[in-house]
């Protein structure tokens, strides 16, 4: 009998109860959400079970979410059970004041690289990984160039800004002319690499900097 | 004489009996910008660490300031030996996402030039481990039948190498006459050479000694390290998107997938060739399926997509909706419908996947490439521990790895 995503849900509301939440099933694909110091014991869990047997690690990326209060950064695998041939997707989110998620390297050689370069862009610290370090960047780097803070063009350039891309409103100064420079110098920047989050607490960046 | 030294040398370099040696960043054997650091033991290897980054180029980022008919160049740049595949996964991604439903004969094809593209990716990567075993006949030999493949490119997209073809919801322009013609004479022509180009290597002596037991992997290790691909395929998997997935109507079609069993270089050689002739038996269909359309159907060449599919130009000077929607799409207007989708195609180097995020702006707020050589480079240092120094520059060919890709 094939596998389907209401077995691959009863089996893990079974196992794990109230603490998976948000399943989901956009475009098909079974989505939910685990606690994060639950991640391993979950993938672990697909892993083995007779039945589910997620053995593949398709993907693993974060995305940043800087707007959710402790909850910032979501570590997101997709995993793959070949032999029924259905796949999964998983969410654990962390704050991006401690950001530490358990590493999956003792169960895919895979996750090795693809952690690494969630941590080069994320700066997501993959407890227990055997060699975290960048991997595409250079090392001397001192931010996570992926997370929201860091805007990819010119911060002086008011032509490139959110609102033109249909996100938060109009900046008053659109029309204006001069626009002060977002980034302060004085204010923190994201920790060096090897001491990922520190800082975490104290990154006030808001729409409003970058809208001024 | 003084004995005192000169020359500072690392702590503990003399008393050890290993000796380093830098293959690449540039080096003519890695195909393409990325370092191995090996550990060598006289010509054993005994640890490679790799470094890649060379030529990272922040594609992720870039996409996140992008509307997403821009985000089809930055796919081209990702295995540039079949970027149609690329720009193809791309568009069914973004189809996927909106809901476009593409026409039989967009579908059809599509796959035509998909498999045009894996043909050429499996044919250079082949020929390469020609080279890097000594023989350089077969690269010279197919490389006028990449030419021609490059040439239906031309006339289908204009570009050749980088080609950006295809929108969301089809192609561009219809294929001409003489995009059919080449791909005629392309089916005509290239069987016989495939043919040769096989004879050439495949129970050549020489190679076969190169290249059994090079580099080999199990399937469990295979599928441990993310494997995907001919690369997996040669290891006795038999996943294959296309297969196990049908996109772009590869359901209608009748193909084998050519698995090896040790998943060592000749393994890995055999199951590109394979793949090849199983590619030429798709066109054929395909094409035999795309000269049946009749009437109206035979001329369809996209989806009825406006808000992302460009109107045609003489529209666009003279109907008022065409000229919005004109305006709309080049300016970038256009709001993504919230979402989030996973969505894989079977590129020439396995599962290339694009994981997307739409929060309703107008540029993605998440796009992720999966990318199938990054992921199966870090078995490098497993497929070549205690080989010979010259086993790992052909492991590194056969394995197909391409820098643009790697570091996306």
């Amino acid at each position: 009998m094939a596998l389907t995503n209401e077995t691959i849900k009863d089996r893990l509301t079974a196992k794990f109860g109230e603490q998976l939440t948000h399943f989901e099933e956009p475009y098909g694909l079974l989505t939910f959400e685990a606690p994060a110091a639950l991640n391993l014991k979950v993938m672990q869990f697909l892993f083995d079970d007779e039945e589910l047997r997620f053995q593949f690690l398709t993907d693993l990326t974060a995305v940043h979410y800087p707007h959710q209060q402790d909850r910032e950064l979501a570590v997101v695998y997709h995993l793959h059970n070949l032999t029924d041939n259905i796949r999964l997707r998983f969410k654990v989110f962390t704050s991006s004041a401690q950001p530490d998620i358990f590493t999956a390297t003792q169960l895919y050689s895979s996750a090795n690289w693809m952690e690494r370069e969630t941590y080069d862009f994320f700066g997501i610290h993959f407890v227990g990984h055997p060699n975290l370090k960048r991997i595409l960047n250079v090392d001397e780097m001192e931010y996570f160039p992926m997370r929201k803070e860091f805007p990819l063009e010119d911060q002086t350039r008011i032509d490139k800004d959110d609102a033109m891309f249909g996100r938060g409103a109009l900046p008053a100064a659109a029309n204006v002319g001069a626009v002060e420079t977002p980034r302060n110098p004085a204010e923190p920047t994201v920790p060096a690499s090897g001491t990922p989050g520190v800082k975490g607490s104290e990154q006030d960046w808001s729409t409003e900097t970058t809208k001024q | 004489m003084s004995t005192e030294q000169h020359i500072k040398l690392p702590e503990g370099s003399i008393e050890k009996t290993t000796t380093t040696l830098n293959l690449g960043p540039t080096h003519p054997a890695t195909h393409g910008v990325f370092q191995n650091i090996l550990e060598l033991d006289g010509e054993r290897i005994v640890s490679a660490e790799q470094t890649i980054g060379y030529i990272h180029r922040a594609f992720e980022k870039l996409a996140e300031r992008r509307p997403l008919y821009q985000i089809t160049t930055l796919t081209d740049r990702l295995n540039y030996c079949s970027s149609p595949i690329n720009n193809m996964g791309w568009h069914l991604t973004c189809e996927k996402l909106l809901g476009v439903k593409t026409p039989k004969r967009v579908d059809y094809l599509r796959i035509i030039i998909m498999e045009l593209s894996r043909i050429s990716d499996h044919l250079i990567c082949n020929s390469v481990v020609g080279v890097d075993s000594g023989a350089f006949t077969g690269f010279l030999y197919v490389m006028q039948y990449r030419e021609l493949i490059y040439e239906i490119y031309e006339e289908v997209c204009g570009s050749r190498l980088t080609t950006n073809m295809g929108r969301i919801g089809g192609f561009e322009r219809d294929f001409t006459n003489t995009a059919f013609e080449k791909l005629e004479k392309f089916l005509a022509e290239y069987p016989a050479v495939l043919k040769e180009f096989e004879s050439l290597f495949t129970r050549n002596r020489i190679f076969m000694e190169r290249t059994i037991g090079a580099g080999p992997i199990g399937a469990e290790r295979a599928l441990n390290y993310g494997f995907t691909g001919p690369n997996l395929r040669a290891a006795g998997v038999d996943y294959d998107v296309r297969a196990h997935q049908p996109y772009s109507s590869y359901e209608d079609f009748e193909f084998d997938i050519p698995v090896g069993t040790t998943g060592d270089c000749y393994d890995r050689f055999l199951v590109r060739n394979g793949e090849m002739w199983q590619s030429l038996r798709i066109i054929e269909q395909a094409y035999k399926k795309v000269q049946e359309f009749k009437g109206a159907e035979a001329s369809v060449y996209h989806a009825d997509a406006p808000e992302y599919y460009l109107p045609a130009k003489e529209d666009v000077y003279t109907k008022m909706e065409a000229l919005i929607w004109h305006f709309k799409i080049v300016m970038g207007e256009t709001e993504i419908p919230p979402g989030e989708v996973y969505y894989s195609v079977e590129g020439g180097n396995g599962e290339l996947g694009f994981y997307l995020i739409s929060d309703g702006g107008r540029t993605p707020y998440r796009l992720h490439f999966r990318r199938p050589c990054f992921i199966y480079y870090q078995a490098y240092s497993e497929l070549t521990k205690g080989a010979m120094l010259s086993d790992a520059v052909i492991v590194m060919s056969s394995l197909n790895l391409i820098a643009g890709e790697m570091d996306a």
